[in-house]
Formats: structure tokens, C-alpha cells, sequence
């Protein structure tokens, strides 16, 4: 038997995500004895995923299928699934697998679960458990079909080197390609450049403490110093400030970075809901006051016009020490 | 043209999340119930579409009686007739075989509009999953959609770090989320849209049988942080030390 991932690509290469899911297959692998196998498509450097503790890499070199479709990929999955004998599969929490989770779910006839953040129990039969009210509650989660379908929470596992022993097989199952016909990808709009905002490590958010768009130039530019990506509070996005993909918070996005730095942000229970994923948090506010401070790690009461351009000339003299 | 929006009720976003019954169980007491979120933009795209091009918009929901003022709500904004389900929805899956069977014995809608998730229990899927079992096209995350020439559409949906356009055709399903329509232009029911409310149709419909493929065994709430440090404004050197030796994440 085995544990599928659907590994992701990004500019072509073993995306972060897909790093993640081949790190729980592993460590649940080393349980039950389950081969881990990863399915790809056009991945460039398919073998780097044996470093993570893949056995099997299957990767599709159809040219048709180097573009994201929902459908052709899940019949790809389904593909996989049946050749492998894969009871278990998992995918990441990006927009293209929250996307192509429920189809592969029918697809395969499998239970599905997603915001998973935990290996399942040790028990008779399969629980685990899940993120349920945007981060506000953790549900113990019982899949009851014979097989399954995860969708992981993004860095709610981490990712853990486990080098194995392993190969890469051309996978080109037959695929009705009249669905790339039937949904044409006229468009693409990408920021180059940037890292996105719910893949980086460390986030740099602002929220009206601000006082306006014209003064983000300093969280910009300790972003930078930081290789981190910029967000906002729903305030912010709300009144125009910033654009309504920096947002979040409840209804923005949910972020899980190692470090989130919040400034001028006072932390209502709905922004909270966003960020509480967080492995550490920095609060910087004049407010001595706001609930954000009994939800972070590091706090600093000052006005961010003051602060912020201070922390900015500290850490450029630490990494010119590093 | 005719839209399904398919709508949940849900705990207002400001609610405190607490568990009852030896945390098995979500306590509802003293919970406000609104539109989902992401509904609410689907909704508003839904009126927008009804205004332009002429529909009749239909609301389903699958709940007990308890979602009817919520379901009214959403009638007083400007949906013309509202279909509710009968039955508690525990299961994703169970869920959308509710929807699936509604949408395959009214086969005429050629629009069926849902937020990409509901903001309760975060599954995303039972859209994607009544898409499926009734074999129409589907596109997640929604941040743009305008009718062109006949049946074709454009679509636009969120991507990692952007967005991409689909042209595509009716019929389809797709999962809205904000950017659909802009935040300002989310509507709120008047006076008369809620006196009107009251005289629209509100079918209620059995459950039918299906199958629950996962089940909720237990509820706990997310570990609570330590104690925080305080770091004073002029000590930032502290800061960076603590980031460094003890978070480890720079």
C-alpha cells in the first residue's frame, strides 16, 4: 500500500508545500510501513523530493498537462491512486488543490478532511485532527471510508529532511483533454518577485495605526530587510489603502508564517482568526491597550513612526553581521 | 437566466467560540447567525447579475428551522424565492448529495453561486463535491466573473501570488470569495425588501438519504499563548536577540 502526495510546482520546481506533504507521509509512513509516492507534473527536479522521504516520484511529462486544470489533474490523482494502491492521499492548502480537493474526493470515493494539523491518533480507527471557525476551534475528525483525503494546513507540520532511496517514473495516463477547451486559461496576472503572502516565512502587516497609504514605505522596507512578504488589517484593505489580497484575517487569508510582525494593528478577534497560526508574533502599538498584545510573544508599546524605523536600521546592522 | 445560490448559516464573525456538551458539540448559546461571508459576496454578484441581464435568483439552503431568519435575510436583499433542506449538516459530503439531488431534479438553473467556503467549519468542498455529482463545470476562489456573448463567461479566480481568467460556459458552479464584488458594494436589506421578505416563498424539503463519510468526535480550543515579553521601545536590540536565540526565526 501506499500514501500518495500531490506534489506542486512552483516556477517549475517542488513547490514548499509539496515539501510539507512529503514530510507527514513520511513520518506516518515510518508507522505503518506504506510506501510514500508523489505525483507531479512537468516537475523539473523531481528527485529532490527523495530528500524528504519520497520513495516514488510519478511524473507526468505530457506537455497538454503542464498547466493547472482541475479535472484533468484529479483524473490524473485518481490515475495514481488506483496504479499505487493508495489508501491515503494528500494535498496542500493552495488555492489550486483547495480547488481540485473535492473533485479528487469524488474522483477516488474518498472521505475528505482538510485543515488538517496533526498526524492521525494512534487508535482502531482514523482521526485527526483539524482547524474549524477560521482558527478559533480544533475538531478531532474521524474519516469513516476505507480511503482518504487530507488537505494539510499550510506550515502546521513543518517540513523535516528524511532522505530515502528513491525513483522517478514518466506517468502519462490517458486524459480527456477536451477540458482544457471547455475552460480556457485566457489570462494570467502574477506578481513577480515577491514571495506570496501565504507561503512566506515571515510577515510584515500594518493596520490603521498607520493613518494612511502613504506611510508604508518604512513596513515595505522592513519587509525587505526581513525577505518577508507585506499584509493588512481588513480596515486597511477596506478603505483602499492597500489591495484586498494583503488582507488578513477571517474573511482574507488565513497565514501560518514562523514570524508575523503586526503594526498599528489592535487585533480584533476576526483579525486574530487570520494569524493565530502564527509560530511567533511581534505586536508593536502605541495602544498599551490592545487585545493583540495577550495574543502575541514580543510586544513593544510605541508609536510605529518612531519604532519601526529604529527596528529597521537594528536588524540591517544584524544581517550585515550575519 | 436562472441562479442557485447555495447559502450557509453561521456564527457572526465577532462570536466567541465555546464547546458544550463534553466538548462535543458547538455552543450555540448566545451566537448571532449571519450569511456567510463568502456567500455574501456571491450574493451580491448574484443581485448584480438579476439587475443586468434578468434572473430569477433562488436561495438553497440545507438547515434546520433555526437558519429561517437567515434565509429571509438573504430574500430581503433580493432573492425571489428561497428552498430550505430539512436536516442538520454534519457532513460535507453528506451535505452535498442534498444540494446534488435539488440541482439534478431542477436541472434549469444555469448558475449556481457559493462562497468558497463557510466560515464555521472552514471544509471548502460541498460546492466543489455537488459540482461533481451533477456533472457540471466548476471554479473555485472567485474574485471575477462578467457574462459575455451567449453562454460564454469570464472567470477569474485567486491564484498563489495573482490571478488567472477562464473563459468557460454555462452551466457552472463557482465558490466566491471577497473581491467578487467590492466590500462598499455589499448590500444590506431595507425596509421594504424585508416587509416584502416576509411574502416570498420558502419551500421546505425532506433530507434524502446518503451516506456520512466523517464525523466530528470531539471539539478543544487552540493551545492559548504564554505569557508575553514586553520589550521597552529603546531596547530593540532585545528584540532581535530574542528573535534570534529564542524564536529561532531569523
Amino acid at each position: 500500500m501506499s500514501i500518495l502526495i500531490y506534489a506542486e510546482k512552483q516556477n517549475g520546481k517542488v513547490s514548499k508545500g509539496a515539501k510539507e506533504l512529503a514530510s507527514y507521509a513520511r513520518a506516518y509512513a515510518d508507522k505503518t510501513g506504506d510506501q510514500v509516492v508523489a505525483v507531479g507534473f512537468s516537475l523539473e527536479n523531481p528527485e529532490e523530493l527523495f530528500q524528504y522521504g519520497v520513495n516514488k516520484v510519478l511524473n507526468v511529462t505530457n506537455d497538454k498537462l503542464k498547466d493547472f486544470n482541475a479535472f484533468a489533474y484529479s483524473h490524473v490523482i485518481k490515475e495514481a491512486v488506483d496504479k499505487e494502491n493508495s489508501k491515503m492521499v494528500l494535498i496542500s492548502s493552495s488555492n489550486d488543490s483547495i480547488y481540485a480537493g473535492p473533485i479528487i474526493a469524488q474522483y477516488i470515493d474518498a472521505g475528505y478532511v482538510s485543515n488538517v494539523i496533526s498526524l492521525p491518533e494512534d487508535s482502531d480507527h482514523f482521526v485527526v485532527k483539524r482547524k474549524v471557525f477560521t482558527s478559533k476551534g480544533i475538531a478531532y475528525t474521524a474519516i469513516l471510508t476505507d480511503k482518504k483525503l487530507l488537505r494539510i494546513s499550510k506550515n502546521s507540520f513543518g517540513i523535516a529532511e528524511k532522505a530515502v532511496d528513491g525513483s522517478v517514473e514518466e506517468f502519462n495516463p490517458p486524459v480527456d483533454l477536451s477540458v482544457y477547451d471547455e475552460y480556457k486559461v485566457v489570462n494570467v496576472e502574477k506578481v513577480t518577485g515577491k514571495v506570496p503572502l501565504t507561503d512566506a516565512d515571515i510577515i510584515v502587516s500594518a493596520g490603521r495605526g498607520l493613518k494612511g497609504p502613504e506611510n508604508w514605505g518604512m513596513i515595505e522596507e522592513l519587509a525587505d530587510v526581513l525577505g518577508a512578504a507585506t499584509a493588512c488589517s481588513k480596515p486597511v484593505a477596506d478603505l483602499g489603502w492597500r489591495p484586498h489580497q494583503e488582507h488578513v484575517g477571517q474573511t482574507g487569508k488565513q497565514v501560518a508564517p514562523n514570524l508575523y510582525i503586526a503594526v498599528g494593528i489592535s487585533g480584533a478577534i476576526q483579525h486574530l482568526a487570520g494569524v493565530n497560526g502564527s509560530k511567533y508574533m511581534v505586536v508593536i502599538n502605541n495602544d498599551p491597550e490592545a487585545p493583540f498584545f495577550k495574543a502575541a510573544d514580543y510586544g513593544i508599546v510605541g508609536d510605529a513612526f518612531e519604532v519601526v524605523p529604529k527596528l529597521i536600521e537594528k536588524l540591517k546592522a544584524y544581517k550585515a553581521n550575519q | 437566466m436562472k441562479i442557485l445560490l447555495l447559502m450557509s448559516s453561521v456564527p457572526d464573525t465577532t462570536s466567541k467560540i465555546n464547546f458544550t456538551d463534553g466538548d462535543t458539540k458547538f455552543d450555540e448559546n448566545g451566537i448571532q447567525w449571519v450569511i456567510n461571508p463568502h456567500d455574501e459576496f456571491a450574493l451580491t454578484k448574484a443581485m448584480q447579475l438579476k439587475e443586468k441581464h434578468g434572473a430569477e435568483l433562488v436561495v438553497l439552503n440545507v438547515g434546520t428551522a433555526k437558519t429561517e431568519p437567515v434565509i429571509r435575510k438573504v430574500l430581503a436583499i433580493g432573492a425571489d424565492r428561497a428552498v430550505r433542506i430539512d436536516v442538520e449538516p454534519t457532513d460535507s459530503y453528506f451535505t452535498a448529495v442534498q444540494i446534488a439531488d435539488y440541482i439534478n431534479k431542477h436541472p434549469e438553473f444555469d448558475l449556481i453561486m457559493a462562497g468558497k467556503e463557510s466560515i464555521d467549519f472552514n471544509g471548502g468542498m460541498v460546492h466543489g463535491m455537488a459540482a461533481e455529482m451533477t456533472n457540471k463545470k466548476f471554479v473555485n476562489a472567485v474574485i471575477g466573473f462578467e457574462m459575455k456573448d451567449g453562454n460564454t463567461v469570464e472567470v477569474s479566480r485567486e491564484i498563489e501570488g495573482g490571478k488567472e481568467t477562464i473563459e468557460t460556459t454555462l452551466p457552472l458552479v463557482i465558490g466566491g470569495q471577497k473581491g467578487l464584488v467590492k466590500e462598499e458594494e455589499l448590500r444590506i436589506p431595507n425596509m421594504r425588501g424585508i416587509m416584502m421578505a416576509r411574502k416570498k416563498p420558502l419551500e421546505v424539503l425532506p433530507a434524502v438519504e446518503a451516506e456520512v463519510r466523517t464525523k466530528i468526535e470531539k471539539f478543544e480550543k487552540p493551545p492559548v499563548k504564554g505569557s508575553i515579553k514586553m520589550i521597552d521601545k529603546d531596547n530593540l536590540d532585545e528584540l532581535i536577540d530574542l528573535l534570534h536565540n529564542e524564536a529561532k526565526v531569523i
